[in-house]
């Protein structure tokens, strides 16, 4: 790797090429001042809109229309805890409780999608049944369709199966993810070898503990990338719950929190509402943050499946 | 898949009454298990997604008025659809949006994951996950937090602009409005790009560059002439991700909605027609067969850009 030192063009760039033992590619000599510049200016930019909320979570509503600091610094008093003590008091605090609405619509409809898309992903890598070509292929077209395409009729089909305004009519569309099953499938495809598993099946394992023996640990990796996407999407839904519920106890915090923008836009002594809105929206962002720094080493890796051809 | 000629497995331990396994019979109970393991999946596939659709379909062949009740009207919802102004105009939002937002977006993803891949500083480790983290905020509270940003009461810009004394455009004025939605959709989704082109990136062998650098190639070359190419089944598939969101956009001007004062009308995409159509006056006919046609749209223009890029994708 090193011996590429002295080449010219490394030179005029006044850079030094050192060899890496463990990272090949390390081409990285000298500090890269105009790339380190263009990184800064990213950052800036993609973090400023979240520093601000932090910021302005601080703040009661006089301090978010004209505080001392100005809208990208503390405010010289200090109101996020009455802030948190709004968000109790407002409705008797019906904003934890769209909290955990959406707790329980990501978790349940994440962790279900996943189950299902785990095993039609190994079902479709590893056995070789009539009618796979042909549903896979409907499956590939799926992942074109758009998902909201189908909230209308959804909402129709529900309604006559007597479940809009139910849990259930977030938690149940949320298993659907085809995307899922192709990441699985093209997963396990590689990962899986055929012979492990036919080596277990002659040592008398059947179909089932072959899979939760075998072929399980194997899949991890794409497990947790599958499961951050799908919990992050039901999350992250809002034309759905907007479309098939209308009772507020049911609804997710994005619903939520959107009502109150509504309201206090509307005017008539809805302008209270704005601390709690930009406190309710900081807390709400952090659980995903936390699980996307705490998982980074696995979802990184995981999110190069589905490219790798 | 060997698996006819796998010899038969497990007869002794939990099948004793099959001793005499036949190769077809071990084939046909594998079959067997291929379809248990997908089952689960195919019968949520069949009635959230296939079932929805021959619904929509249906629904939308047929017109709904107090006086006739329900009535068959064929592909009349359609003709209506397609020269309704209204609904065109959405689509051609929408088509405007994805030819600026997408290359936005892809520009600012593949710059950043060809600028951090050649680093292994720290200060890289820590940017990648800076300007991934935007991908963790609900859409719904991005657009929300850029609502007080444009906003001219709460947001920064009046200072920032006051810096090099200038007044501060107005974000959410009606000929504004384009660009504000196009930075937010942005700042959301370009750190998730650049993930996975980085990702990409990472996976290509290292040798090729130490061949190309002796050729004489310059950070640039290798990054357009090698790095690019080889990562284009990735930009492929991110630029389809792009495509399929921008066609269906929905979130984003339906919050901004409430703060940009009149400058974005309930029908300014197609899916928020088809929403107000459906919510607001009860035209589930006309909403079912306004989703299906933008369905159809979305489909149609993802499949023909694989097709056009189907050398660069590796799909055949």
């Amino acid at each position: 790797m090193a011996l590429v030192t002295d080449t010219p063009q490394q030179q005029d760039s006044g850079r030094k090429v050192r060899g890496s033992a463990s990272r090949n590619r390390a081409r990285n000599g000298g500090p890269r001042v105009g790339s380190h510049i263009f990184l800064l200016i990213l950052v800036i930019y993609f973090i400023t809109p979240i520093w601000w909320l932090t910021v302005a979570s601080t703040k009661d509503t006089a301090g978010l229309f004209g505080g001392s600091g100005g809208p990208l610094w503390f405010d010289s008093e200090f109101h996020f805890f009455s802030n948190l003590q709004g968000l109790f008091e407002r409705q008797d605090g019906i904003y934890w409780r769209w909290l955990g609405n959406s707790f329980l619509y990501a978790i349940s409809g994440g962790v279900g999608a996943t189950i299902l898309a785990v095993l039609a992903g190994y079902g479709f890598a590893k056995y070789n049944f009539r009618g796979r070509g042909a549903f896979f292929g409907i499956l590939l077209g799926a992942v074109m369709v758009p998902l909201t395409a189908l909230v209308i009729p959804t909402f129709v089909l529900l309604s006559s199966a007597g479940l809009v305004n139910t849990i259930w009519a977030v938690i149940l569309p949320s298993l659907l993810s085809p995307f899922g099953v192709y990441l699985m499938r093209v997963f396990a495809q590689e990962a899986v070898p055929d012979e492990l598993l036919d080596a277990a099946r002659i040592d008398g394992a059947g179909e089932i503990r072959t899979f939760f023996q075998i072929a399980l640990p194997l899949l991890r990796p794409a497990i947790v990338t599958v499961l951050l996407l799908s919990v992050v999407g039901t999350w992250n839904n809002f034309f759905l719950p907007l479309a098939v519920l209308s009772d507020p106890l049911l609804l997710p915090v994005t619903v939520g929190l959107n009502g109150w923008q509504a309201l206090s836009n509307a005017g008539s002594g809805g302008e209270a509402l704005w601390n709690l809105i930009t406190t309710g929206a900081f807390i709400s962002i952090i659980p995903l943050i936390i699980a996307f720094l705490s998982l980074q080493k696995y979802w990184q890796g995981g999110l190069s499946l589905g490219s790798l051809k | 898949m060997a698996t006819t000629t796998a010899p038969t497995s497990s007869h002794r331990a939990e099948a004793p009454h099959q001793v005499k396994h036949r190769p077809d019979r071990n084939y046909r109970r594998k079959q067997r298990w291929g379809w248990l393991f997908v089952a689960p999946f195919a019968l949520i596939f069949l009635t959230f997604l296939i079932l929805p659709l021959v619904y929509a379909f249906r629904m939308s062949l047929f017109t709904s008025t107090l006086a006739t009740g329900n009535r068959f009207v064929g592909g009349d919802n359609y003709i209506k659809a397609f020269s309704d102004p209204i609904f065109l105009q959405g689509l051609g939002t929408v088509a405007k949006f994805a030819l600026i937002m997408i290359p936005a977006q892809m520009l600012v993803a593949l710059v950043a994951a060809l600028v951090l891949d050649n680093l292994t500083t720290w200060a890289s480790k820590f940017s990648r996950l800076m300007i991934f983290i935007p991908y963790a905020v609900p859409v719904v509270i991005g657009a929300l937090m850029w609502g007080f940003l444009y906003s001219p009461r709460f947001g920064p810009a009046s200072s920032i602009f006051g810096i090099f004394g200038l007044a501060a455009p107005e974000f959410l004025a009606q000929d504004n409005i384009f660009g504000s939605l196009v930075n937010i959709v942005t700042w959301q989704w370009a750190g998730y790009y650049m993930i996975i082109i980085y990702a990409a990136l990472r996976g290509i062998d290292p040798g090729i560059y130490e061949a190309a650098v002796l050729d004489g190639a310059s950070d640039r070359q290798i990054a357009l002439r090698i790095k690019v190419p080889m990562i284009s089944s990735s930009l492929v598939m991110v630029v389809i991700f792009a495509l399929i969101g921008t066609l269906q956009f929905f979130t984003e001007p339906q919050v901004l909605r409430g703060v940009a004062q009149g400058a974005i009308p309930t029908s300014y995409t197609p899916n928020m027609y088809a929403f107000s159509l459906a919510f607001s006056y009860s035209q589930f006919n006309y909403a079912s067969a306004i989703s299906f046609a933008l369905g159809i749209v979305v489909f149609v223009f993802s499949f023909f850009f694989l097709f056009l890029t189907r050398k660069q994708s590796g799909l055949k």
